[in-house]
């Protein structure tokens, strides 16, 4: 988009005194894009502001509000407060309190009159009250406290002085639901003020366009409306190396034990390094690995989202206290916070997307003009080879950000309440607001009645709620909520992020059980992990070991425990999928040799070891071996689509092996590859049949109907959309009863409405979510007539890394039924035969004499 | 269609054998020298007594629950009585036991559809019908059709809505919705069952919306007092004798 200059008639200097003044002080110049900033809002203008960390973006953001605010003067006397004036928004409310803090600095250095407020989840209701009688000039929230605020009966009001609105990290938001209730509350606050205008603050992406139409109404389909765009060009390329080691490379598995040493060394000889993993039992294993070996007793810390607040911010206070040598931690820290003087960044496994490569190389040296310096340390062979590629692509600069696709239903079912519990709204007014939001933008007339009638009750083609509706349309032709307690409960529920339900993990004395008193907060737990444990087993939890003591109700207690090892070593692998730009470009190192140069000697000489005793495939064909081992036969296949993707495509071919009678007993998917195996030889099958695109057909939608994934994805766009709730006054479903019972309404309603509104919200999610069914779909075209089969007589070395996964994972599809059969016990029908005579009678009677009391403790366990 | 391996040989079905419901799906269970044909979708019946017993059907929950403007998707008494049509059709009973909180709530026999009231008026006709008071629905209309009793008395045997401790020869109730808990292949699996010992059998919630309660609660301690009991869980079309002792918590 070209842009006029600023206007030469401009009355007075970009900077007015005061900032200039300030600037210089600090013997700092105002950076171009901070100029373009402020004169792209003195022509009243939206803009996408891109750059790299470290470019002073926020301030740049800001710097046009304090302006203005500053020229607006004091307050007189007796004179109403107004409203906000400028709204900030971030995908992270510590994100909002640490942009808070930073600009309270150069307020009070510059002697301005601004009141910044934050307003998050933690914030205390007396604080909420105040700020509704005297709103901040500047409010730093979270998109789902917006909806809150849009949803208050005030709304206008709190809002009739708006002139700006800033949305940071807003490529990280556009992608997810959240980015989805963000922009139909942004279409809102539009409708209040049509003349707002928005600031969007972006890391580098690959489609800025998208991201400008984004930040805008979109009231003109003809000529799409965007945002002015301003780039500035990363700094100091980031000096990034991969960890070399002497040690043997892993051939499979994340857990990167192997580099250890090499890691600790590192952390000795920086400042303050961050050691970035994908998931928390990453972070756990890492962190008790480093304090095996940390003989020198380095101030090394663990930070994870499943810990107690109180110890992250203990932890983070340390780290800006500059306290700390090193963090062990996940993606809690990833977003743009400044944690003091960063000079390595370390990420273990391998990147599997750009933009968070970016963000986390990020942290380190937060000065644009200074190369920042990471290390990345691939966990398995595969993973060096990925890291390669991606180095050897200059990936950090390339981000692969991936489309904004149509906004989800179950987020608009969720505003379309929280508009009506503003005030009453017409129907026509509000499909045109929404449409105007970048993700609706398509969206039809015929679906958005359809939604309301969801939120009016429960939109059902069998019409037997009517009278009980949530909103009604009235004689004035408004629809408005049928009874205050409506917005109560809408206000419980808001937001999109639906967490895996989780339990309270609870330190208690050993031998409690779930007896124990309400012991102290370690952190929380995903219930599925306890779900696989007994009571007496150990994992690693908050940096140590500890023993399950028993569940009782949302908590979990467990007690310290003298184990060296944790019996429970609770796998979990990458959690973000591989990208689909790194894993063309994994392709094609495999494929040509001559890029090898830079692998280390043992993944070359593995490669070559491949090409010797099978094949290695050209980049667009997809490989597969099939061989016997043992006293079964495998399968694998490496498209290197993800572990999603990957799984899905187990799932299915697991059906058609079955019908083919080849009695497939298992499958594992990796990021790289699928592995199946069973008791037939599949040697001889027919692979462009076997790996037919039509198989994402009538054997998807039979699986995907089944699939406890797909009642997962249900329960999440039941929550989000209001179907059933999370909270309701006066009390608090349990995690575990919802998932129970949401199974149950997927089953009714799958059998007797398949085409029900919110059937269609969870196909939808579940197409580009958990299953990744479109990224398959797309393989399975590009790979047809391009199979390369190769029937082996014994493992090749290209497989090892998927076979070693065999056995660790859980295997999913319709094994329930296996599951209890393996359970039940053979001998029962016997067992019940004796039950029948007196015999076995008056033993159990004797036996629950004798037991009583001490049976009754045990069950206790 | 397989037999299931138990040493009494199955004549329950009358030669019925039909596609939609599978009446070998089940196991034997013997209750003071009376036995009882427990079967997968829920059901329990007495081939002695032409019975089929069913607890805790729930109807017209989705209803309720749209009374507190939570819209649940309005097929579950449909749902619930079309599985029951299958099992009276499987069986064949003579007399047919509902074992309380038959409805969700004391209004839900004036919130039936119609094509609901007609069909279950159609299957109260039929048999001998008999409703168990519960604490959902300690009185019910008349129109319903069969007898209202507080509980029941086959023989032996007493069948109440909830469990007591305090009774002679053995008892089946339900109430409490059993349901229990595996582990294997690195996940678990929760499903309704039979809760049953020598004395007593507990029967699963047959209502499609009812949810369950774990074997492992300690609601369940007053009742299996030595903690030797068998769940059965209902599996596809299987019945999965589970020792108490493998059964979860949670």
């Amino acid at each position: 988009m070209t842009e006029a200059l600023a206007p030469i008639h401009s009355a007075e200097p970009v900077l007015p005194d005061t900032f200039a003044q300030w600037f210089a002080g600090k013997g700092w110049a105002p950076r171009a894009h901070q100029i373009a900033l402020v004169e792209k809002a003195r022509a009243g203008k939206s803009c996408l502001l891109i750059a790299p960390t470290g470019a002073g973006k926020t301030l740049a953001g800001f710097l046009p509000s304090l302006i203005d605010l500053n020229r607006r003067g004091k307050r007189k006397p007796g004179q109403a407060h107004s409203g906000v004036h400028t709204l900030y928004v971030s995908p992270l409310k510590s994100l909002a309190v640490d942009i808070a803090r930073n600009l309270e600095a150069p307020v009070a250095d510059m002697g301005l009159d601004i009141q910044i407020e934050t307003r998050t989840g933690d914030t205390p209701s007396s604080k909420r009250q105040r700020q509704k009688l005297k709103p901040p000039d500047i409010l730093l929230t979270t998109p789902e406290q917006l909806s809150l605020f849009l949803a208050a009966k005030d709304a206008d009001r709190f809002f009739d002085s708006l002139t700006t609105v800033i949305v940071d990290e807003i490529h990280t938001m556009v992608t997810s639901k959240r980015g989805d209730l963000l922009a139909l509350g942004l279409a809102r606050l539009r409708t209040f003020r049509p003349d707002i205008r928005m600031v969007g603050l972006s890391a580098t992406v690959s489609n800025p366009d998208e991201l400008c139409g984004w930040l805008v109404a979109q009231d003109d389909p003809e000529e799409p409306p965007r945002a002015d765009l301003v780039t500035v060009d990363g700094g100091a390329s980031p000096n990034i190396a991969i960890l070399g080691t002497e040690e043997r490379l892993p051939w499979s598995g994340h857990s990167a034990r192997h580099a250890m040493g090499d890691i600790y060394a590192q952390i000795k000889v920086h400042n303050i390094t961050l050691v970035f993993v994908n998931t928390r039992s990453q972070a756990e294993l890492l962190f008790q690995e480093l304090w095996r070996i940390n003989d020198d007793n380095l101030p090394i810390a663990l930070h994870h989202g499943s810990l107690d607040v109180s110890q992250r911010r203990k932890v983070e206070s340390a780290m800006v206290a500059g306290a700390l040598k090193a963090v062990v931690c996940t993606a809690t820290l990833d977003l743009g916070i400044d944690w003091g003087d960063v000079d390595l960044v370390i990420t273990v496994g391998a990147p599997k997307g750009a933009s968070r490569l970016a963000q986390r190389i990020g942290r380190a040296n937060h000065r644009m003009d200074e190369p920042s310096k990471a290390l990345l340390v691939p966990a398995n062979r595969f993973e060096v080879m990925e890291c390669q590629a991606a180095l050897d692509a200059n990936y950090v600069g390339d981000q692969d950000t991936p489309p904004i696709l149509p906004g989800a239903l179950d987020v608009l079912a969720q505003h379309v309440l929280g508009v009506a519990c503003y005030a009453p709204f017409r129907a026509d007014d509000l499909y045109l607001e929404i449409r105007q939001s970048y993700p609706y933008r398509d969206l039809t007339r015929e679906t958005f009645d359809r939604v309301v009638d969801f939120v009016a009750t429960g939109g059902y083609a069998l019409r037997a709620y009517e009278r009980f509706a949530k909103i009604k349309l009235t004689e004035d032709g408004t629809w408005r909520i049928a009874h205050p307690r409506i917005a109560q409960q809408y206000r419980m529920n808001i937001g999109t992020i639906v967490e895996m339900p989780v339990l309270n993990v609870r330190l208690t004395a050993p031998g409690k059980g779930a007896n124990a008193r309400a012991g102290r907060m370690l952190g929380k737990v995903e219930e599925y992990f306890l779900e696989t444990l007994s009571p007496g087993d150990t994992f690693l939890f908050a940096g140590q070991i500890v023993k399950l003591e028993g569940i009782r109700e949302a908590d979990a207690f467990v007690s310290k425990s003298n184990a060296s090892e944790p019996k429970i070593p609770y796998y979990a692998g990458g959690k973000f999928p591989l990208s689909t730009y790194l894993a063309d470009k994994v392709r094609s190192m495999l494929a040509e040799p001559q890029m090898w140069g830079r692998l280390p000697d043992q993944v070359r000489e593995w490669l070559s070891m491949q090409k010797e005793r099978s094949v290695l495939p050209a980049r667009d064909q997809l490989l597969i071996e099939t061989f016997p081992r043992g006293d079964r036969f495998y399968l694998i296949a490496y498209p290197f689509e993800g572990r999603l993707a990957h799984q899905t495509l187990g799932m299915l071919l697991t059906r058609r092996l079955e019908r083919a009678r080849k009695r497939p007993l298992g499958f594992v998917g990796t990021d790289y590859a699928m592995g199946i195996w069973g008791l037939k030889d599949m040697g001889e099958m027919d692979m462009d049949a076997l790996f037919h695109e039509d198989m994402l057909g009538d054997d998807l939608e039979d699986w995907m109907g089944d699939s406890f994934m797909l009642k997962r994805t249900f329960r999440y766009c039941a929550l989000i959309s209001g179907l059933i709730e999370k909270n309701y006054p006066g009390k608090e479903k349990t995690g575990r009863q919802v998932t129970m019972s949401t199974d149950l309404i997927y089953d009714v309603l799958r059998d007797h409405e398949p085409d029900h509104i919110l059937m269609q919200a969870t196909w939808a999610d579940a197409a580009r979510g958990l299953l990744d069914v479109r990224r398959l779909s797309d393989m399975l075209s590009r790979i047809e007539g391009r199979i390369v089969h190769k029937n082996l007589d014994r493992i090749s070395p290209l497989a090892v890394p998927v076979m070693l996964e065999v056995g660790k994972e859980p295997v999913f599809g319709e094994a329930s039924d296996t599951i209890m059969a393996e359970s039940s016990d053979a001998l029962v029908a016997e067992a019940m035969g004796d039950m029948e005579t007196a015999e076995a009678a008056r033993e159990a009677a004797r036996e629950r004499k004798r037991n009583r009391d001490k049976e009754h403790r045990d069950w206790r366990l | 269609m397989s037999a299931n391996g138990t040493a009494i040989k199955n004549t329950a079905t009358g030669g019925c054998d039909t596609d939609a419901f599978n009446v070998d799906a089940g196991l034997w269970l013997s209750l003071c020298d009376h036995p009882f044909f427990a079967h997968a979708c829920g059901t329990l019946y007495s081939e002695r007594e032409k019975t089929l017993i069913v607890s805790d059907l729930h109807l017209e929950k989705g209803s309720s629950f749209a009374t507190k403007q939570i819209f649940l998707p309005p097929y579950d008494t449909a749902a619930t009585l079309s599985l029951l049509a299958e099992a009276i059709d499987g069986f064949k009973p003579k007399r047919v036991i509902a074992l309380g909180d038959s409805f969700h709530d004391a209004d839900g026999p004036t919130r039936l559809s119609d094509t609901d009231r007609t069909l279950l008026l159609r299957m109260t006709a039929a048999a001998e019908w008999v409703w168990v008071a519960g604490n959902h629905d300690p009185e019910l209309p008349e129109f319903l059709g069969g007898r209202f009793v507080d509980e029941i008395i086959l023989g032996d045997i007493s069948l109440r809505h909830e469990p007591t401790d305090d009774f002679e020869g053995g008892e089946i109730s339900g109430h409490l919705h059993p349901c229990a808990r595996v582990r294997g292949r690195g996940r678990s699996v929760r499903k309704r069952c039979f809760a049953a010992n020598v004395r007593r059998i507990i029967m699963p919630a047959f209502g499609a919306f009812t949810g369950g309660l774990n074997v492992r609660d300690e609601a369940f301690y007053p009742y299996f007092p030595a903690g030797s009991f068998y769940a059965y869980m209902m599996g596809n079309d299987k019945l999965y004798p589970i020792a108490s002792q493998s059964c979860l918590p949670g």
